[in-house]
């Protein structure tokens, strides 16, 4: 525990020195770079964590700045970069992953808190030659138009109609006690925290409707 | 001797009439990469920017000396390290890069920090001192234009009299002032409407809207050959970029390259204003040899760049017992924020669509450009349009209630139609869509039992109230500037048959690749998949202009078809003395050359071969095209002309139930039908009339911006800021594409322009909600609806209606209420 017996003082420090992933390259400082700007990992004392996460089926180990949300750990460290970074704090939807298959915010959880969890990204769900249903499902129905935020809506998709499967009722369902359906309504519902500013909304649901009945 | 290239069997053609987006697959497997997606350059640093915390002050000092310290920084850059203009103003001068001497709004740049890290980018920014002398903010639109406050003058439109050929006494050789204007020759505009027989007035405050783009603004800029710099832009804009960064670092223009491959949305916010962050990662690039990347948090984002002009619109309308409109007097104020960036034309756009599609008669239209203590209003998806026909829809029903009509029968007894087809303006409406569409749209929509209906279920229900409104739009295409209105395109065909093609518009999720791609397949008869668009880039199609005012596949698709058709033509030539072929028989479809020979035999040839064989005799097989709008001109000394090479139309009828003691509602059913000529791409096109029209709703019904006394912005995140999400897009919603009805003007394939014209169907779904609220006071009383109509709007609108005895006030009640 003696990584985190540091004054508030010196974790304001190294944290300003610290990368949000732990991307070993991009710390080499420049010329022009001034002496207190050495890479954390000469400074040593960073609170660090080993983390092992089955990503899209591999097994990878992640050594990470605590501080980092899984968010950060997929897209710079990994470089799994279709999960997006929209808002940052958990309202608009975009970094939407599965974790154990539920669907989660990325970027409102720190990936040392999924040891031993396993994380399905949008390009663990299908490839171009290979799409999942509900990838192709998007395709056919223009379930985008700027596509910033598709691979969350497709991620979200997902885990809404795993849930609808489960028989997880929403603030739609009518009836608590009697399994829920994929309707419109339901999948409006359930799709509500995932923002796409084009408003390609109609299309989504079209999609997600299509995919279920498939 | 191997063949040139060995070429793959050719795939089936694909379906050219729908295409799906050109990147679909890489969007739905997360593999269309965005700039902040793509692998990093080595060394790659991180900036951030200090923002001023106030809207109006001096800067007495910045104190950045702990921020050099901090760790991690490389750099630390302020006004004064700026080698060429510190200036990123689109059009006119006024938008310093770093703030100098004084600030201007709170959220400007004061300076910039670069790091190793992002963290340590940000981190850094906190650790700056600075003092301010604090002078009083201008924060009040209306008062800043009482105080003369303005950031460019006032423009007045004016028509003095309603017969559309008698153009005698309108300001033709006016040099004088605005006041001197109105006692001039067209003081008769004023006589018309006075001599109406009712009236009606009232003003509104209409709200701006954040772009909320979900890609926040980014650039990325790295040092590249001969000490020019590349940058990497999410940016409408990329000339408009590489112009500014040039002149930031005071190089020329071919040192730069801007390019742009997507925007996660633009919607107008990254026009002008994307230029800044392109200019700054330019900069620090600059100073410190290295690459830099400058993302903002969203916080940052929304403090820092402008957003949609709030307007502040007054009107008097003159009308007779049938509702018929004789006079306007429109006044609308722009709240163009600290600086004139683009709202020269936003204002005037939004004169130029106070008629919406109606004759106005005798109209005097004056637009105010107010000067305000925040960020810099700017483009957004109508520029103006919105804000500018607010007034006329909100008099309509006015007109309808005082007269006890049906709203829909004075706005289609007031709808543009021969005879009465001159707008205040000057310019002749020369396509008659919007009668016939609004018909046909009252009957697919089954406006009348509809409407019926809901009188009687509002008669029975005194809580839920339901509301019903069809509002048509008319949208003018063509900047207004008009020297925007060119493009320029490049199309290659490589020996192996493939064919890529660059222009001069960027691609923001409106499907403009797609459209372009579509039309360079056509012209040289090839499957879609042969034909690929690679970045905008701006060393590949100079001098471009935004992707904006809905232009881009009128424009872009036009100058790449004139590409495609240069190259036909040399292939033609070619092929007609190669193979002996008959010159008028020649014909490129399905991936051959079909031709006649001279001795009347039928002849094909493959179109890789035949491009393998062109190359081989030495033709050249890359061509540019350009295309410049024809018809266009607007005389703004005279204020008269044809801004608008064509009109684009539409309507919707929206219908809304509130609950009149919660103010919350929804839009249960919406219907439209929407011209957009001949479409290139009816699903693309059906996917922006949707998506504008629930962009639209947004920003009339749910996104709030909110600015505190000091003039900060509050709501600066996705929590406090609320667009559209599933459950507010209408339940039953019907949407339709007018058939049948091709550009009366040469466009592209006669298609129309769709990009912005549809955000405006959603003034349906406010009109809805004053038709449900007046049904509180009988349908005679108007009340009162700002937007944003958020609930709390609507349920105060409901409170006064209540409040208000009908029975006294009908027959005066035509004025706002409180």
């Amino acid at each position: 525990m003696t990584e985190f017996r540091i004054s508030r003082r010196q974790m304001l420090a190294l944290g300003a020195s610290a990368t949000a992933g732990a991307v070993a390259s991009v710390a080499a400082p420049g010329a022009g770079a001034n002496a207190d700007s050495r890479p954390r990992e000469a400074v040593g004392l960073l609170p660090t964590s080993n983390v092992s996460l089955e990503i899209n089926g591999r097994a990878v180990v992640l050594q990470v700045d605590n501080r980092t949300t899984l968010l950060d750990a997929l897209r710079e460290q990994l470089r799994l970069t279709g999960t997006k970074k929209g808002c940052d704090q958990g309202q608009c939807g975009a970094c939407t992953v599965l974790l154990d298959g539920r669907r989660i915010n990325a970027c409102l959880t720190l990936a040392v808190m999924h040891e031993g969890a396993s994380i399905t990204t949008i390009e663990g769900l299908g490839t171009p030659d290979q799409l999942h249903p509900l990838q192709a499902a998007f395709v056919k129905h223009d379930g985008f138009q700027c596509g910033y935020c598709t691979p969350g809506q497709i991620c979200s998709a997902v885990g809404a109609l795993d849930e609808i499967e489960r028989g997880v009722p929403s603030f739609a369902s009518t009836d608590p006690a009697i399994a829920p359906q994929v309707t419109a309504a339901e999948i409006r519902e359930r799709m509500s925290g995932n923002l796409c500013r084009c408003g390609a909304y109609p299309n989504i649901v079209a999609a997600i409707i299509e995919t279920s009945e498939a | 001797m191997r063949s040139l290239i060995d070429l793959p069997a050719r795939r089936a053609s694909s379906d050219n009439v729908s295409p799906a987006h050109d990147s679909a697959i890489g969007h739905v497997t997360g593999r269309a990469s965005y700039i902040d997606d793509l692998s990093e350059p080595s060394g790659l640093l991180h900036l951030a920017i200090g923002l001023s915390t106030r809207a109006s002050a001096g800067l007495a000092s910045l104190a950045l000396d702990a921020v050099r310290r901090a760790p991690g920084v490389v750099e630390v850059l302020t006004a004064a390290d700026i080698p060429g203009h510190n200036e990123v103003g689109a059009v006119y001068p006024g938008d310093p890069l770093l703030a100098e001497g004084e600030v201007r709004y709170a959220g400007q740049a004061l300076f910039a920090v670069v790091a190793t890290s992002l963290r340590a980018a940000r981190q850094a920014i906190a650790l700056a001192s600075v003092e301010y002398v604090d002078r009083p903010p201008s924060l009040d639109p209306v008062e800043a234009i009482r105080q003369g406050l303005t950031v460019l003058p006032e423009h007045v439109q004016c028509r003095a009299t309603p017969a559309p050929l008698d153009r005698t006494g309108v300001l033709a050789d006016d040099n004088g002032t605005s006041e001197q204007r109105h006692a001039g020759p067209d003081g008769n505009w004023r006589q018309a409407l006075d001599a109406a027989p009712h009236h009606v007035e009232g003003e509104q405050f209409i709200g701006g809207q954040e772009h909320f783009y979900l890609e926040g603004q980014i650039a990325l800029a790295e040092p590249w050959e001969d000490d020019g710099l590349r940058i990497l832009t999410s940016s409408q804009h990329p000339s408009e970029v590489q112009k500014l960064v040039a002149e930031v670092l005071g190089l020329p223009l071919h040192r730069i390259v801007a390019e742009v491959r997507r925007m996660g949305g633009g919607f107008g916010g990254k026009e002008s204003q994307a230029a800044a962050l392109g200019a700054l990662a330019a900069l620090a690039a600059w100073r410190t040899g290295r690459a830099v990347k400058f993302r903002m948090p969203r916080e940052t984002d929304m403090r820092f760049t402008g957003k949609r002009h709030p307007f502040h619109n007054r009107y008097r309308i003159g009308f007779d017992d049938d509702g018929l409109i004789h006079g306007a007097e429109i006044e609308l104020i722009g709240d163009c924020g600290h600086s004139p960036d683009l709202s020269e034309g936003v204002v005037d756009r939004a004169m130029f669509h106070a008629d919406n599609a109606y004759y106005l008669g005798s109209a005097r239209v004056i637009g105010h450009r107010a000067m305000t203590h925040t960020a810099s209003n700017t483009a957004f998806r109508g520029f103006g349009g919105p804000q500018g026909m607010m007034p006329i829809e909100n008099a309509l029903d006015d007109i309808a209630r005082r007269l006890g009509l049906d709203p829909l029968d004075v706005r289609k007894r007031n709808l543009y139609a021969p005879g009465r087809d001159e707008t205040h303006y000057g310019q002749r409406i020369e396509q008659h869509l919007i009668q016939s569409l609004v018909e046909q749209l009252e009957r697919d929509s089954d406006y009348r039992t509809r409407r019926e209906r809901i009188r009687q279920y509002n008669a029975a229900s005194p809580v839920v109230k339901r509301g019903l409104a069809l509002t048509p739009v008319k949208f003018g295409i063509s900047f207004t500037a008009a020297h925007l209105n060119q493009a320029g395109a490049l199309v290659r065909i490589y020996t192996d048959g493939s064919v890529l093609a660059n222009h001069g518009g960027t691609e923001m999720g409106q499907g403009l690749h797609t459209k372009v791609c579509q039309v360079v397949a056509r012209e040289l008869g090839l499957p879609l998949e042969l034909v690929r668009i690679s970045a905008t880039r701006t060393d590949k199609v100079p001098n471009t202009s935004p992707t904006a005012a809905s232009s881009g596949a009128d424009l872009n698709a036009m100058a790449a078809r004139e590409a495609a058709l240069t190259l036909r033509s040399r292939l033609y030539a070619f092929a007609a003395k190669r193979h002996a072929l008959a010159p008028d028989s020649l014909a490129l479809a399905d991936g051959e050359l079909r031709a006649t020979t001279l001795e009347g035999e039928s002849f094909r040839l493959d179109w890789a071969a035949l491009v393998q064989q062109a190359y081989m005799a030495r033709v050249a097989l890359f061509a540019e095209g350009h295309y410049s709008t024809p018809k266009i001109g607007y005389d703004k000394r005279a204020a008269r002309g044809r801004p608008f090479y064509y009109f684009a139309y539409g309507a919707a009828v929206s219908e809304v139930e509130i609950d009149s003691l919660s103010g919350e509602y929804r839009v249960v059913r919406a219907d439209i039908l929407h011209d957009v000529g001949e479409s290139l791409n009816p699903a693309i096109d059906l996917g922006q009339v949707e998506g504008g029209y629930i962009q639209g709703l947004g920003w009339l019904t749910s996104e709030e911006l909110k600015w505190n006394a000091e003039g900060q912005l509050t709501t600066v995140n996705p929590s406090t800021y609320k667009i559209p999400a599933f459950d507010d897009a209408p339940i039953d919603f019907r949407v339709a594409l007018l058939e049948g009805h091709p550009n009366s003007e040469a466009t592209i394939y006669r298609s129309k322009a769709v990009g912005e014209p549809p955000f405006m169907l959603a003034i349906s779904a406010w009109a809805a909600l004053r038709d449900a609220i007046s049904s509180i006071g009988g349908y005679r009383l108007n009340p009162r609806l700002d937007t944003p109509a958020t609930p709390e709007r609507v349920l105060f609108a409901c409170q006064a209606m209540r409040e208000s005895d009908p029975a006294k006030t009908s027959r005066v009640a035509v004025q706002a209420q409180p």
